[in-house]
């Protein structure tokens, strides 16, 4: 969700040759957004407070009952705080080149701390879609500098 | 809750709808970065061709995919499965 609300936020300033590539990852992002959260629903729909309990989701189970909440691991409630729009092109695509890293290891965490095979199999799904990301967007950075390179003597 | 449209028939059309959307979104990123490639443009077509085909078909018999998609009949209007539920 911090992806996909950090670039589709920077998009309106980034230069137009890197638009289109903001705007794709982050709709590419809400449908990450979308497998993760059915993921937990399909997990956790069927429990008994008991067994949230014992799987370490009693508080979350007291403040949502069996609906989901934008909260990290520990519970931590998402915020805005999250993410970063500078306004300065290489400022904004390495800030997503830095969050793509960071989704692709925890999802590397994810898959390790599991031994649900399913599980495993999405996970990984989405951690090579990271990969393909972070790659796009250090291609966005090369592209920005010949450009702007390509100013100076024409 | 077990939805009637989500049969055999229903998970084969929509694997082959998925596969074929994902080698657009993969060809879709790298257009972005790469968009002097006239290969991979004349490739994103044919798929998206392709796509269009199939999505109707699917629309045809199992109701709409997206907000604007087409419908043949109020039946299938605000029916699951919802993504979550397949």
């Amino acid at each position: 969700m911090s992806a996909a609300l950090r670039y589709l936020n920077q998009r309106y300033t980034i230069p137009d040759k890197v638009v289109g590539l903001l705007n794709d990852i982050g709709t590419e992002e809400f449908a990450h957004l979308e497998m993760i959260a059915t993921m937990i629903y399909k997990l956790t729909k069927d429990a008994t407070p008991e067994q949230m309990r014992e799987a370490g989701l009693g508080d979350h189970f007291v403040d949502h009952g069996p609906s989901l909440f934008y909260h990290n691991a520990a519970g931590v409630p998402w915020t805005a705080a999250y993410i970063q729009s500078k306004g300065d092109p290489i400022a904004d695509l390495y800030e997503d080149i830095a969050a793509e890293e960071k989704a692709r290891a925890t999802y590397q965490w994810l898959i390790e701390i599991t031994d649900d095979v399913d599980i495993q199999d999405s996970l990984k799904f989405l951690r090579e879609r990271e990969v393909v990301h972070s790659i796009r967007f250090r291609e966005a950075v090369e592209i920005l500098k010949e450009y702007n390179d390509s100013k100076k003597f024409y | 809750m077990v939805n009637p449209i989500a049969n055999d028939a229903y998970y084969q059309s929509l694997q082959q709808l998925q596969s074929i959307d994902f080698a657009l979104v993969e060809l879709n990123l790298y257009l972005d970065t790469h968009p002097e490639d006239n290969q991979a443009i004349q490739q994103f077509n044919e798929l998206r061709a392709q796509r269009d085909t199939m999505a109707k078909a699917f629309e045809g018999q199992f109701g709409p995919l997206m907000n604007y998609g087409s419908t043949t009949s109020s039946q299938l209007w605000n029916r699951g499965p919802w993504p979550w539920q397949v």
